[in-house]
């Protein structure tokens, strides 16, 4: 912690772009080489030293270079999909940027969702695809796709590279696009007929393009004009998103936030950030955050929002959000100031340069809020409206999925674990529920929404740290769009856990249809096939299932012990509700099924518009 | 509201699917668009044209700077500016009423750049008002097909990028 809390040093643009590897000084700087050895060359150079792919007759020649690579370990995913979220996962886990490599065509295009779901959250990859040689494009020849025009919308920038003498610039630029500014997936498409080109391999250690400059420091005007705007607030909070983690700013967030008592709300991105256990730290807001959360940060009468973009799933209905604050805006995307909310003082910069330059005012003279009313408000709401209470579940024979993600929480290292997770109700109740204390450790596809995200981003995150136990909590739809990727964590030895929280349907909308469609039931449900037991077994992993809430213990423990991946197959009744939540088009002070402890043990459902002193029993 | 961008760019393949799909895709429509090489080679000029609202139009700016491919944007609307337009007007003039079409012509200083059995062939450069004046009159005599550039723009204070 204490390492970014004392080096409150400028970041720049030239240090956060660098090759992490050797650079110019790499030992094929000069020689001739063709195309797919100048690929690799630049690869090394820049640093890598794992990718995720799937080779095809249109990237053979890459993949033969990469034969003859000592530095870089090449992963053969079992489907372009999961090798895109295992770079993915891989990064979000590491820091670093993730690489996959696919040939053209149907792998290329297989990379589409992968690549979305990367964009959205702001995640640093590179995607190598093969294309069809230079003179075949446009002609539809086989396995032509217009991977350059297909991914336009959903990354940050890409490359068509027309002559192996590009090569390297283009990677280079590639890895400092991608992990500069908000970072993104970049996609680098390489003709077949260019990777067997000869050229001289030259790599440069700094990229200068005239047209992309992210702004890194943070106008001092306007820090001081946030710290005076703080200095003055009553009610004030920290929203915390994706941006915090990614920046690396999240002890200068805590700092400031113990040194003011300022309380801190966060983004499902956001999550991990900050330690659980901070007292300040209230949790998860929006759509299925507490309702002590959503409160604090609805009634706030002023949000610093720290990389955070106020999503939909944030914010519910965007005309009653937080009517009474003012907003200080940190964000290194100029794009995303006054996107949603406007904000009284935008401040464009790196959130670590940004914190540290605001530090500085208060480390001066700036004034310092009076928050202790505040936060004894806050307190009360935790205690009145908890997230979750046991009793609402006593004498069931059942497992209850909030009661086994906080037993799965309590058994995880909070140190040297990682949970990452799939996309439906399993994922917001292992939002909700598993306690995380670093940054990093919670990874979970929260822009896109993607089902099929958990495992590989798990094994990928596996792959990133080693020595960490990950466990990927899935759900049993979601788990069967990328169940494949078993086979990569056995053959790598990767010991990733998997507890699917299976209720044999598509929960999360069988949820919606329950509570705003008239229980209308139409395409959710999924049975009880696959036997995800005997899957895993296939696969050659060790697996289990658990059908009644006593043997639960006894089985995370086993599936912690073991030293390969492990599966358990966790039974839920089909009919169970992520509460609270706020319907969609909805205030986020308009939750269903938050618990007022004032009523009873009671989940309870807001007025439209009404205090905290209105909800009526569910 | 409508605005006149000024947009430089990346004089490469691609570069203008990326501007026109993320107008697009922010749902904007596009008035007038034109691109064409600038004084320097590896640069463009994309002139586009778009009707919108101001926070709706400060998004759609901003998404734009952060293409990799956009080196800068000028807003010339409140700027005192230069606007033009080339457009051909196919024009239906029998034998009989040909001279009157050809005086319209020199009345707005275009010139005839072909001529038909019964039409004539007008190229025509101007601002939207001029060319707007001239269109209309040349509508009384059936105008059979048009075709235009799409504006382009230049600032007048010589604030060039
Ligand atoms: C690729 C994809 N398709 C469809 C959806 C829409 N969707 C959101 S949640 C959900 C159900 C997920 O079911 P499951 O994985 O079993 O998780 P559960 O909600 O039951 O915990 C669906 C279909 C999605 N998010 N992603």
């Amino acid at each position: 912690m204490s390492e970014e809390k004392n080096q409150r040093k400028l970041v720049t643009v030239a240090e956060a772009g660098a090759p992490i590897g050797s650079g110019s000084s790499n030992p094929k700087q000069g020689e001739r080489m063709t195309g797919a050895q100048a690929v690799v060359a630049s690869l090394e150079a820049e640093g890598v030293d794992l990718i995720f792919g799937y080779p095809g007759g249109h990237a053979i020649h890459i993949y033969d270079a990469l034969f003859d690579s000592k530095t870089i370990r090449h992963v053969l995913s079992r489907h372009e999909q999961g090798a895109v979220h295992e770079a993915d996962g891989y990064a979000r886990a590491s820091g670093k940027v993730g690489v996959a490599l696919v040939t053209s065509g149907p792998g290329a295009t297989n990379t589409v969702t992968g690549i979305a779901t990367a964009y959205m959250d702001s995640i640093p990859l590179v995607v190598i695809t093969g294309q069809v040689p230079l003179a075949m494009i446009g002609t539809d020849s086989f396995q032509e796709s217009d991977i350059f025009g297909i991914t336009i919308p959903i990354v940050k920038h890409s490359f068509l590279v027309k002559s192996a003498s590009d090569i390297a610039r283009s990677i280079r630029e590639a890895f400092h696009i991608a992990k500069t500014g908000r970072p993104g997936p970049v996609l680098v498409d390489i003709p077949s007929d260019v990777a067997r080109q000869e050229t001289v391999f030259e790599y440069a250690d700094q990229v200068n393009i005239a047209s992309y400059k992210p702004t890194y420091r943070g106008n001092a005007k306007q820090v001081k004009a946030a710290a005076a705007l703080i200095g003055k607030a009553r009610r004030p909070v920290l929203f915390v998103g994706g941006g915090t983690i990614s920046s690396g700013a999240s002890c200068l967030v805590e700092d400031l936030s113990e040194r003011l008592r300022i309380p801190i709300a966060t983004s499902l991105m956001g999550l991990g950030a900050i330690p659980a256990s901070n007292p300040l730290n209230v949790g998860l807001v929006g759509m299925h955050g507490s309702k002590y959360a959503n409160m604090t940060l609805n009634r706030s009468d002023l949000i610093i929002a720290c990389g955070a973009r106020f999503s939909d799933r944030v914010t519910g209905k965007i005309s009653s959000f937080a009517p009474d604050a003012k907003l200080i805006h940190i964000d290194i995307d100029p794009a995303e100031i006054d996107k949603v909310r406007m904000a009284d003082i935008p401040i464009v910069g790196d959130l670590r340069n940004v914190l540290g330059q605001l530090l500085d005012q208060f480390d001066a003279d700036a004034q310092v809020p009076d928050t202790e009313e505040w936060l004894s408000d806050i307190e009360l709401w935790r205690e009145r409206y908890p997230m979750y209470d046991k009793r609402l579940d006593e004498n069931t024979d059942y497992i209850v999925p909030e009661e086994a993600m906080r037993l799965l929480s309590e058994m995880l290292d909070q140190d040297s674990s990682i949970v990452a997770t799939d996309v439906g109700q399993h994922q917001m109740w292992a939002a909700q529920f598993i306690k995380r204390t670093k940054p990093r450790s919670f990874i979970s596809s929260g822009g896109l929404g993607t089902m099929g995200f958990g495992l590989p981003a798990a094994i990928g995150a596996s792959f990133a740290c080693p020595d960490k136990t990950v466990v990927c909590v899935a759900g049993d739809g979601s788990l069967q769009m990328n169940a494949q990727e078993m086979a990569t964590a056995t053959i790598n030895e990767i010991p990733v856990k998997v507890v699917v929280v299976d209720n044999s349907a598509l929960g999360m909308v069988r949820q919606w249809q329950k509570l705003f469609l008239n229980q209308r039931y139409s395409a959710t449900e999924l049975h009880d096939v696959p036997d995800f037991v005997k899957l895993a077994d296939a696969y050659s992993w060790e697996a289990e299932r658990v059908e009644s809430p006593e043997e639960v213990p006894a089985a995370y423990e086993r599936m912690l012990a073991s030293t390969g991946p492990y599966l358990i197959d966790l039974r839920i009744p089909r009919d169970q509700s992520v509460f609270p939540i706020v319907a969609p088009g909805k205030a986020l002070s308009e939750a269903v099924g938050a618990i007022d402890l004032d009523e009873g043990v009671v989940r309870i459902v807001d007025q439209p518009e009404a205090d905290e002193e209105g909800g009526k029993a569910l | 509201m409508k605005h006149v961008l000024s947009v430089l760019v990346e004089n490469k393949s691609g570069v203008l699917s990326r501007v026109v799909a993320l107008i697009a895709r922010r749902g904007f429509n596009i008035d007038s668009l034109s691109v064409g090489p600038t004084e320097d080679p590896t640069r463009s000029r994309i002139t586009i044209i778009v009707d919108a609202e101001k926070v709706a139009y400060d998004q759609i700016t901003k998404q734009l700077n952060k293409l990799v491919c956009v080196y800068k944007i000028q807003d010339l609307t409140n700027d005192a500016y230069i606007e033009r337009e080339l457009v051909l007007f196919k024009v239906n003039a029998p034998a009989e009423r040909r001279s009157e079409v050809i005086e319209i012509a020199n009345l707005f200083r275009a010139s005839v750049v072909d001529v038909g059995a019964s039409s004539l062939t007008i190229e025509a450069t101007g601002s939207e008002n001029k060319l707007k004046g001239m269109e209309e009159l040349l509508e009384s005599y059936g105008i059979k097909e048009i075709t235009r550039t799409g504006k382009i723009a230049i600032s007048r204070n010589s604030k060039e990028a």
